[in-house]
């Protein structure tokens, strides 16, 4: 008979809560009582309120235990859960669980199933389809895939990614680049770090097939060094690929080129900003760009450069694979396809949770999230990271489609959503907004560089209650300076979160009611 | 008048580095400059091998890599990341980020400085543990969050951080 296969998360979120401890104890206890089975590191399943989650393989299927400590394992072995018995932490087959099941894993499909370390698991699983069909067509073609498909830049902006690669295919060049935006800086996102660990190879596959769409023969991924367990990933995923014949000179007999190579960032918010992060990997300071020239003209080393996020590029391979038509057919109005949604901060059940644009934010704090960890009353959600805006309880019918959010002066973003109990001060989160932004800015021009330290000092004296009216007056004053005299997004977004903030509570900002705030 | 401009000497540029932190940086120099822009990658080198970049490490980088010593200081001060005093055989990363704030990691942020008795970018006196701030490590559903050297930890209580420092003063390894 062969091993019982079982899996435990090697994610650094499943990392970050004891994974490792319990691998071993897996290990230890099944070898004391001579039960055969594989442990397989894989991926995260996004349940992250079960991590660490350990699944065991059986005929029908994977089923779900946790969260799992190592005290849990004697338990769990004398139930008999390596041929599936039940157990007080079991939640039945993994794929079964509301969760799980209600989700569109298009991008996700096979994070958390497969060992991320293998590229036999990653082709078995129908990795290097969307290359091998891309192969087998013209760059044209591809690029017209990717428009067709209705893809729009996941980082944040949402530009529809086929102009980006239009663009760059219709530039002539001797020397193209590709580069992966993986500084995944906004606080509430982790999308990118869990395709980079939990399925590496999507993202190369990806890359390989920008590089050959436009004529790139060179891929960077500007990885933030807050990421250690990716880096480890794509390294060694790079290397596999090299030795397969996936990357390198001749991609598959092909005949085409693509090398790929990673770069870590070194701490820089601003770094995310495209053209900032394309100045960093030339070795300077992440100052932004003026644009034009776009990236896509003149990018690294002023070379046509297709620029794009982590989840763009791991979107691409399915694209290709099951068509344009088939991915254009999730979501709504303009925005298509599916959002990987990282429900994060004081919620019970925190995870990922890769849907069709259209899910309300109602759905995603109580349906999947369960309401706030804390018990309490759910006050204040930020959605898109630090630069997005805080919305109020009467929002939360929201669906999440770019457009609907610019609409309430909001912005979906990378798809984070952070949650917050009744004991929030907006003051303090309006506040922190602002330093964010004093501490981040790369500093090239004056609205956000000063602005936002000015911005600080003017909270500080309406929260004092410093003649409060005129202070509000200065800090609505000073956010449409920012707003519209910024070069980028740091400077010209920070007010979003600041006045949602002021605009839907504005009772954290009055003085005497400060003392509303529950202890 | 004409001048002739000489190069100065490595030990006149890096008079207060260690012969064994010269040939530190030299080395990395001399691996990575052949890349296509190589000073972040010699910066993250250096402080590997080193535990920071060192004053003088800014003469010797940029005379190898033929840049101006403005540029290698202007490039080490911009990033957050390089640190550019010793100190620490661990350095502790607190994610000060709105979701670990929503978690309760203000609180933790003033335990952390209370008991360690160390602000932000400081070290403590026993030189175990240097403290530094982070903004995001995603790990947004699990907070509070803090990073030891390369290891992430997730939902850390004060309780759990005075543990998880007894564990790292434990233990031997970190950055020189």
């Amino acid at each position: 008979m062969s091993p019982t296969k079982i899996y435990v998360s090697r994610d650094a979120a499943a990392r970050s809560v004891g994974a490792d401890d319990t691998a071993r104890a897996i290990l230890a206890e099944a070898t004391r009582l001579g039960v055969d089975i594989e442990l397989i590191r894989n991926g995260s399943r996004g349940l992250l309120w079960l991590e660490p989650l350990v699944e065991v393989a059986t005929a029908g299927g994977r089923l779900a235990y946790g969260p799992v400590q190592p005290s849990d394992v004697e338990g769990l072995f004398a139930a008999g859960f390596t041929s599936g018995k039940e157990h007080a932490l079991g939640h039945g087959m993994t794929e079964e669980i509301p969760y799980f099941r209600n989700q569109e894993r298009l991008t996700f499909a096979r994070v958390g199933v497969t060992d991320p370390r293998s590229i036999e698991d990653y082709i078995n699983h129908g990795g290097y389809r969307g290359l091998k069909a891309a192969l087998a067509t013209e760059p044209a073609a591809i690029v017209a895939a990717v428009t067709a498909a209705g893809l729009r830049g996941r980082g944040g902006a949402a530009f529809p990614a086929g102009i980006k690669w239009k663009t760059v295919l219709g530039t002539t060049a001797a020397q193209k680049y590709v580069v992966c935006n993986a500084d995944e800086g906004d606080s509430g996102t982790y999308s990118d770090r869990m395709v980079m660990e939990g399925d590496p190879f999507v993202l190369i596959e990806g890359m390989t097939i920008a590089g050959i769409a436009t004529g790139a023969t060179q891929g960077f991924i500007y990885l933030r060094w807050e990421y250690p367990d990716a880096h480890v990933a794509l390294k060694s995923a790079i290397a596999t690929a090299y030795e397969h014949h996936y990357l390198g000179e001749d991609i598959q007999g092909s005949g085409k080129r693509f090398d790929l190579e990673v770069r870590l960032g070194a701490g820089a918010y601003i770094c995310g900003e495209e053209t900032s992060l394309l100045e960093s990997l030339e070795g300077k300071r992440g100052q932004i760009r003026f644009k034009p020239p776009l990236p896509a003209i003149q990018g690294l080393f002023g070379k046509p450069t297709v620029i794009n996020n982590v989840i763009t590029l791991a979107s691409v391979p399915i694209i290709l694979d099951r068509g344009a038509e088939h991915y254009q057919k999730f979501g709504m109005g303009r925005s298509r396809g599916t959002l990987p949604i990282q429900l994060t901060g004081n919620i019970k059940r925190g995870g990922l949770i890769e849907k069709a644009f259209g899910i309300t934010l109602r759905e995603l704090l109580y349906d999947y999230g369960g309401g706030s960890l804390s018990g309490r009353p759910i006050r204040a959600v930020q959605v898109g990271g630090p630069l997005g805006a805080y919305l109020p309880e009467s929002q939360f019918d929201t669906k999440l489609d770019y457009e609907a959010f610019a609409e309430i002066k909001g912005m979906l973003g990378h798809g984070g959503i952070v949650v917050f109990d009744d004991t929030v001060d907006m003051a303090a989160q309006a506040r922190y907004a602002m330093e964010f932004c004093a501490i981040e800015s790369c500093g090239k021009c004056t609205p956000c560089r000063i602005g936002s330290t000015r911005g600080v000092e003017v909270i500080d004296r309406l929260i004092a209650g410093e003649d409060s009216t005129r202070q509000e007056t200065i800090l609505r004053d000073l956010c449409e300076t920012m707003t519209y005299g910024s070069l980028c997004a740091l400077g010209g977004l920070t007010p979003y979160p600041v006045l949602s903030a002021i605009n839907h509570f504005p009772e954290d900002f009055v003085t005497p009611v400060r003392a509303r705030v529950p202890a | 008048m004409l001048m002739t401009k000489r190069q100065p000497t490595t030990s006149a540029i890096a008079a207060f580095m260690s012969s064994a932190q010269i040939d530190a940086v030299l080395g990395v120099c001399s691996k990575l400059k052949a890349t296509a822009g190589p000073l972040i990658p010699i910066l993250h080198a250096v402080q590997e091998q080193l535990g920071f970049v060192p004053h003088d490490a800014v003469p010797l980088i940029a005379r190898e890599l033929n840049l101006s010593i403005a540029d290698v200081h202007g490039v080490l001060s911009f990033y957050h990341y390089f640190r550019k005093d010793p100190g620490g055989r661990h350095v502790v990363h607190l994610c000060r980020a709105e979701a670990c704030q929503s978690v309760g990691a203000t609180a933790v942020e003033a335990h952390a400085k209370r008991t360690l008795g160390i602000d932000f970018h400081g070290t403590t006196k026993d030189g175990a543990i240097r403290l530094e701030p982070v903004y995001c490590l995603g790990n947004c559903a699990l907070g509070p969050s803090i990073m030891i050297d390369d290891q992430l930890h997730g939902r850390v209580s004060a309780q759990r951080f005075d543990e998880l420092m007894q564990n790292a003063r434990a233990a031997a390894g970190g950055e020189a």
